[in-house]
């Protein structure tokens, strides 16, 4: 037993049991990573996305820019109030309407409309924006963030349900929305 | 006394812990190493303390939910018996160990203590100070207040820039589509379990080679690092005019350490807890969130940029920070110590604090930002309407409806976005002001189709008004006496 080549029973166990021991550490890992993934995994195919009412179109004037609130269509039981969520519509006239994310298209602070001078000002870092969304002026790179539309049955109602951020929603919204900015 | 003798021996016989102890307690340092330059390190361990007890305080009673962590900061600021001193000494504390750890990098940074042998201090040193960080960002999560979800938005919407992966990273840094109760639950996870579980683990490093390696002895000018000496003449240092760590050198660090923690709760009692401010309800959009005073530099950062900066400073400028920090000790990890002579090092210093400090001073009153309700509530000062004509009161009129003010300020009230109007009249011409409102331009929108003919003209009349007594409005040149002729 002097051979070198040799391996020694307790050392082929102690091999086998680091072997043994990593494939359970993988087989448990697969289960972990794919519940710490869930938030991203449940997005695919815009998972999360759905058509939502803003109520009545006669709620909102032609040729003026209201706030309306919607749930958010994805909600956990201790969400609270924070699925409530604003948005603001304008009609333009008819059935045609724009409806913009609060979240100014720079760091996501809620943008203020100001109807006399018809812009949308954003308390944070001073971006503005022109009533169709279009930037005015500020550190924004791009419009108002825009969700998609329809009216029905007198509804008006937005496809929504993300968190509208600059580098998400460009692809999110320019994908789906026939007016997209 | 002898059974307490024979208590402490019992234990001893079976832990074996007096003698490492006492060893370390009693390790020689440099005698002129014990300076009240030195205190700021084991200042930051005492605040951490401090955190953890207060923390685990806090954690009798919020409740890491969307729908009740707010009413439990109340419950806890206003119903639990000294709930809001304990509050107020955890978001003290927090503000503190900031500053502390800051002050404590500076001063290891001037007094060259990164140097070798203790590349790796200051490594893991990087490492706690991000962590520190860290722990503030998801603390001021966890006042799950408007200041909070609204700082969510702005921390997903920076994350959303990476390329490619950063929806992905926002999803996962949410927990989910939007700022909601998941989102909450992970920065609670992280501000309880993960990030101090680490900042344990690493600051127990941290000490451990303090201890093996030796605190950094007072850097004398001339006196050079080598890498094949160092260390000899460290030891013949500390052996001869070194003194025992306990109880020569520690009385420093024990004044200075409870004089923090005097100071911590001393700005509890005056100052109270912060916030929360109002509810997490997205819907209530007259709100302008603002972080806590650490990263408001960020703040102001991010509106100054040139908007084509932006992406590329928030993800290349901290990775290319903490790879500098990192790599400190090895591109400069022997020679000169003292800070007298290392005049780059003192004015990166000096230009990186007034670079912060300017930023934050900026971020105190936000010249960037329209003041929301300045057309509203500042009205115009009467100095500027004696004397005027129907036509420019008019015009002063439509600048208050247009709320031109709340980017324009008159008599010093009003917007700092866009220039004081005072003397406008100076600057531009009667053309060049219209064109201005009609067009915008030069971070100005344009009025163009807001404004009616008739108010443009009122407008513009107005403004024509705004100068100092005793000089003229600015004229085409054209049309002046002996002028050119276009």
């Amino acid at each position: 037993m002097s051979d070198e080549n040799l391996i020694s029973r307790r050392g082929l166990f102690t091999k086998i049991g680091v072997l043994f021991n990593g494939l359970v550490a993988v087989a448990i890992a697969v289960p972990i990573v794919r519940f710490l993934l869930s938030s991203i995994t449940r997005g695919r195919n815009n998972a999360y996305l759905s058509w939502v009412s803003l109520g009545r179109t006669s709620e909102f004037p032609e040729g003026e820019t209201r706030l309306a609130t919607f749930r958010n269509p994805y909600v956990m039981p201790t969400d609270g109030r924070t699925v409530d969520t604003a948005c603001w519509v304008r009609r333009i006239e008819g059935d045609q309407f724009q409806v913009f994310a609060i979240n100014c298209a720079h760091l996501g602070c809620p943008v203020r409309w100001f109807a006399q001078s018809g812009l949308f000002m954003c308390p944070c870092h001073g971006g503005a924006y022109y009533r169709d969304g279009s930037r005015a002026s500020g550190p924004p790179e791009r419009g108002l963030f825009e969700y998609p539309n329809k009216v029905e049955n007198g509804l008006i109602t937005i496809q929504a349900g993300e968190l509208p951020t600059p580098g998400a929603s460009a692809a999110l919204i320019g994908k789906n929305s026939p007016c997209a900015g | 006394m002898r059974w307490l003798t024979q208590i402490g021996e019992w234990f001893d016989h079976r832990l074996q812990l007096a003698a490492p102890i006492r060893d370390a307690a009693e390790h020689r340092v440099p005698r002129n190493a014990s300076s009240w330059f030195y205190v700021f390190g084991s200042a930051a361990l005492t605040v951490f303390m401090l955190q953890i007890v207060t923390g685990i305080l806090l954690a009798l009673i919020y409740v890491p939910s969307a729908s009740e962590a707010w009413s439990s900061l109340q419950a806890l600021n206003h119903d639990v018996a000294l709930g809001w001193f304990i509050r107020a000494m955890h978001g003290w504390g927090s503000n503190f160990m900031v500053a502390i750890v800051l002050i404590h990098m500076v001063q290891v940074f001037l007094f060259g203590a990164y140097k070798f042998p203790r590349e790796l201090t200051w490594i893991i040193g990087v490492f706690l100070l991000l962590m520190t960080l860290g722990m503030a960002f998801s603390g001021q999560v966890l006042r799950f207040d408007q200041d909070a979800y609204w700082g969510l938005g702005i921390g997903a919407s920076i994350a959303s820039r990476v390329p490619i992966a950063g929806p992905a990273i926002v999803k996962l840094m949410l927990g989910g589509p939007i700022i909601a109760g998941a989102t909450l639950s992970r920065f609670f996870a992280l501000h309880v379990f993960v990030i101090p579980g680490l900042l344990i683990g690493f600051v127990c490093l941290h000490v451990l080679m303090v201890l093996k390696l030796g605190i950094n002895e007072w850097p004398m000018p001339g006196r050079l690092v080598k890498r094949a000496t160092y260390e000899r003449e460290y030891h013949e240092l500390t052996q001869k005019e070194g003194e025992p760590f306990v109880p020569d050198a520690i009385w420093k660090d024990m004044f200075f350490a409870a004089f923090i923690l005097i100071a911590v709760a001393a700005c509890a009692i005056y100052f109270g807890p912060f916030g929360p401010s109002g509810q997490p309800d997205p819907t209530i959009i007259q709100t302008a969130p603002k972080p806590d005073y650490f990263f408001l530099w960020l703040y102001a950062l991010l509106s100054l940029l040139p908007p084509s900066m932006e992406t590329p400073a928030l993800l290349i400028g901290p990775v290319v920070a903490i790879i500098g920090l990192l790599l400190l000790p090895f591109l400069s990890g022997e020679g000169e110590k003292s800070w007298k002579r290392r005049p780059i090092a003192v004015l990166t210093v000096l230009l990186i604090a007034i670079t912060l400090g300017t930023f934050t001073h900026l971020a105190g009153f936000t010249p960037w930002s329209p003041h929301m309700s300045a057309w509203s509530g500042d009205p115009v000062p009467e100095k500027f309407l004696h004397g005027t004509t129907a036509l420019q009161r008019q015009g002063a009129l439509v600048f208050q409806v247009k709320q031109c003010r709340n980017c324009h300020s008159l008599g010093e009230l009003g917007g700092q976005r866009g220039p004081a109007l005072d003397s406008v009249a100076v600057r531009l011409t009667p053309d060049q002001l219209i064109r201005q409102v009609i067009q915008g331009g030069g971070n100005m929108p344009a009025y163009g189709k807001n404004l009616s003919p008739a108010e443009t003209t009122a407008l513009v009349a107005f403004l024509e008004t705004l100068h100092p007594e005793g000089q003229s409005p600015a004229r085409e040149a054209a049309l002046r006496e002996g002028g050119m002729q276009p």
